[in-house]
């Protein structure tokens, strides 16, 4: 994209402040980023990086400070002034619009295909192919946006960004819903590209930080707290700085001491959303005291069992039984009364009611129970004391437990659902990705609570695809694999070429 | 009884029957791909009805006389385009409940196109409107003929625009803006698209095809203007929509569906079948809701911000 517009020889960001009702996002932040140059942006959840770079891209309006692109003060009223500028977002949640094909999205926004009432589609498909040709980053351009995977999508994404010009990236979160082979892709292409574009690249996974960044730059609670070169600092460095003290991520060091079975699966056969058979004669086991790893690429059956488990899903064929009584095709109310607890996969459409307050979301599973309602009407002080009990207990940070809970960070999104489930005192718990997306100190914070319940006696089947958290974590890990599990092998002994060979479909010994 | 020539009778009336619901659906169409759903249809229509009625009811004698028709369609157009900016300042900018809010356009029109009738011209009294235009040599056509070729050339133009808003929808970029701004209003956002412009400009045209929808009521259909004579077709239209899956030839569909039992039940009564005419009479309604029950629910397709005001600032 070089020839095409002026160059971007720096990008500077002077004293931005930006509020919000209640929440004070960004506190005089400055950045600076050079020609060619990467700079990581990191920070934990609700440090404000988001919110910095959408003011960047003109979506926000900020409070205060100003935008200099080589050395002039800039006014983006909207995204279509960053463009001009050649500065591109890849926004952490997809901004793809699901009934569109992928030409269509690069289209919507490509104006100069824009020609009064024609839209000139084949200029935006000779730009697609053009710009997927250069970059090695094959799409579908026929298809909809809703017939692709997660990682296709992220690269419909970087595709649309860079059709529009860009040359000046902003990456935010970009790997945090890929699976770690699509991860491990993205950066070897990224690392390419690096080479004709400036870049701002937000992550949590510092590991990434480290292969990808020149410099660093760490928010904390809206402010700058520290700026560096990359390759000075360590991981655990920047980990520490990051979030105020050191952070080790805890292992599963408890005696194996085997429970009685808790939930068990037999020949489980469930249908996924296009009809074929998801899950196809699954056995499970997992016992109370233990923590069960799944390990497996997602897409092969996690999520059609989470939801069977839960109720949420129908059975075809096969029993699950939680403590010796049959929960199969039972609805969500009768599992959760037989003692069942559910961190789900999709946080803020399955975990929690965004438009509620955080102490609402906190009783959702309960507020039906004596505890919090006495002959229909609701207890309001024993809703508001639960609420303060928890943020204090889980470390939930919000301006008040009234906040809405969809206007939370990430990571205190999770804990909000975290506490509720674990408050509630469950026998068995499905923890599905409990840590995507979430900054250093909350997943040591989550893995802490895990490993405490677990110590406790409760049963967790814990369903990820970091292989390190799995590792971490797990008594025995078993590997699902196209609806089935492949093998069940004692934590101590798992590896991740094991593991790895396991996930891909490969049993021999 | 020849059966041919009941047929005949049927679809020669049913079609033009659907000419207003067709206009008014497409309208609706656009308001629901911005994401913005317009209750008020039905006032709209009426306020076009009544103001396409003025001018050939006052020019009547006049030097003017051969405009009063066109001038009327401009006035019906023209004011139900500000009625639908009204509803978009409403609900786009103020953010006021959509339901609510086309509830209450809905009587603002009703209400005020009678009450200026009574005011301005009192009883009821026919004008001379807007004639059939046959179609020289294709109305002449064994049974084809007096089905299709022989309305009035708003009911020509109503069935071009089946077409015409498919390919605006589709192969725009008005059209592209106006899915995305109704589906995923955030993603457009980032695109640097102005969500609220769009939404005010699909509004617009929905309120001024809702706008001609009533004046073809007034000035083709009826000939004269009463204050109930939309009698609902306005939710009608809002229903088909739903029933159309947001898409030109399935609005298409319903409204000839729906027009076509109104006109297989006014045959039964006129041809004094013995069967209870109130059952006949509600066919139509009946035919509707049990389609609109059994229709797929494939969000997929549909435009899923439909309702929901949009602000940048808001997480949720
Ligand atoms: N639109 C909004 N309305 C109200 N509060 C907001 C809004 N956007 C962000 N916030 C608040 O501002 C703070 C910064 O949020 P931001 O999304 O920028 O964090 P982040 O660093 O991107 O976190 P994460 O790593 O979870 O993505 C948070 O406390 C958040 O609750
Ligand atoms: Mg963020």
């Amino acid at each position: 994209m070089g020839g095409e517009g002026a160059r971007i020889t720096s990008l500077g960001l002077e004293g931005i402040t930006k509020r919000f009702p209640g929440v004070l996002a960004c506190d005089g932040v400055s950045l600076d980023v050079g020609e060619g140059e990467v700079l990581a942006l990191v920070g934990e959840n609700g440090a404000g990086k988001t919110t910095l770079m959408n003011i960047l891209m003109g979506l926000y309006r900020p409070d205060e400070g100003r935008i200099l692109l080589n050395g002039v003060e800039q006014r983006f009223r909207s995204p279509s002034d960053a463009f001009a500028a050649g500065i591109g977002m890849v926004h952490q949640h997809f901004m793809l619009v699901p009934n569109l094909t992928v030409t269509e999205n690069v289209a919507l926004g490509m104006r100069s295909a824009h020609r009064g009432l024609r839209l000139d589609m084949k200029a935006v498909r000779r730009r697609i192919a053009e710009v997927s040709e250069r970059h090695g980053l094959p799409v579908q351009a026929e298809a909809y946006v809703w017939q692709l995977s997660v990682g296709e999508q992220q690269r419909v994404e970087l595709v649309k960004t860079l059709c529009l010009g860009a040359r000046f990236l902003i990456l935010d979160e970009p790997t945090s819903a890929l699976t770690p082979q699509e991860t491990d892709e993205l950066i070897a292409l990224l690392k390419h590209m690096t080479r004709e574009l400036s870049v701002i690249f937000i992550s949590h996974k510092l590991h990434e930080v480290k292969a990808l960044s020149d410099t660093v730059t760490i928010l904390r609670q809206g402010r700058v707290v520290f700026r560096g070169r990359t390759a000075d600092h360590s991981p655990a460095d920047l980990a520490a700085l990051m979030t105020g003290h050191e952070v080790v991520l805890p292992c599963n060091a408890c005696a194996d001491e085997c429970g009685k079975p808790l939930l068990v699966a037999r020949d489980l056969k469930v249908r996924g959303d296009r009809g074929h058979l998801a899950l196809d004669g699954l056995e499970l086991e997992l016992r109370s005291g233990e923590i069960l790893g799944l390990a497996g690429v997602s897409g092969n059956g996690q999520r059609e069992l989470a939801e069977a488990i839960n109720g949420l899903r129908r059975i075809e064929s096969g029993s699950i039984e939680l403590a010796g009584e049959a929960i199969a095709n039972l609805g969500p109310e009768e599992v959760i009364a037989k003692g069942m607890g559910y961190i789900p996969e999709d946080r803020n459409t399955e975990g929690i009611v965004p438009s509620f307050s955080i102490k609402e979301n906190l009783v959702l599973k309960d507020f039906g129970t004596p505890a919090f309602s006495r002959a229909s009407f609701l207890r309001l002080g024993a809703i508001d004391g639960n609420a303060e009990a928890l943020k204090e207990r889980f470390d939930i940070r919000c301006p008040s437990t009234k906040t809405a809970a969809g206007s939370l960070s990430g990571g205190n999104i999770q804990k909000v659902i975290l506490a509720r489930e674990l408050a509630r005192g469950p026998k068995a718990l499905v923890a599905v990705y409990p840590t995507r997306g979430l900054d250093m100190g909350a997943e040591e914070y989550i893995h802490n609570q895990l490993l405490a319940r677990r110590c406790e006696g409760v049963g967790i089947l814990l369903i990820s695809e970091e292989l390190e958290e799995i590792m971490n974590l797990s008594d025995r890990i078993a590997v699902i694999y196209k609806g089935r599990v492949l093998a069940v092998i004692p934590g101590k002994d798992a590896t991740k070429a094991r593991l790895g060979m396991l996930m891909a479909g490969v049993v021999d010994e | 009884m020849d059966l041919l020539a009941t047929l005949q009778n049927i679809l020669s009336i049913g079609v033009p029957f659907s000419v207003a619901l067709l206009i008014a659906g497409l309208g609706e169409m656009f308001n629901q791909r911005a994401g913005v759903f317009n209750l008020g249809c039905e006032g709209i229509m009426a306020m076009g009805a009544f103001l396409a009625f003025l001018p050939p009811f006052f020019l009547k004698a006049g030097p003017w006389a051969a405009y009063g028709n066109l001038l009327g369609l401009a006035a019906a157009m023209g004011a139900g385009a500000l009625l639908g900016l009204l509803f978009a300042l409403v609900t786009v900018s103020f953010k006021a409940p959509q339901g609510i809010a086309g509830i209450g356009l809905q009587m603002l029109g009703w209400g005020a196109a009678g009450t200026l009738f009574r005011h301005f011209v009192g009883g009821v009294t026919g004008i001379e409107g807007i004639p059939t235009l046959p179609i020289p040599g294709l109305s002449k056509l064994p049974f084809l003929g007096p089905v299709l070729f022989n309305h009035s050339v708003i009911a020509y133009l109503a069935f071009l625009l089946v077409p015409a808003s498919w390919w605006l929808l589709f192969k725009t970029p008005w059209g592209l803006k106006v899915r995305a701004v109704g589906t995923y209003p955030r993603a457009a956002d980032t695109l640097g698209i102005d969500v609220r412009r769009i939404r005010y400009q699909a509004l617009a045209l929905g309120g001024a095809m809702a706008g001609l929808a009533g004046a073809y009521l007034s000035l083709c259909q009826a000939k004269m203007f009463a204050d109930d004579m939309i009698a609902g077709r306005g939710f009608i239209a809002v229903a088909l929509v739903y029933f159309g899956r947001w898409h030109p030839a399935g609005i298409l569909f319903g409204a000839l569906l729906f027009s076509l039992a109104q006109a297989f039940q006014l045959a039964v009564q006129v041809l004094g079948i013995k069967f209870p005419y109130e059952f006949a009479v509600m066919l139509p309604y009946v035919l509707v809701i049990v389609v609109l029950s059994l229709a797929r629910k494939s969000r997929m397709l549909g435009p899923s911000a439909l309702g929901k005001p949009f602000d940048r600032e808001m997480r949720i």
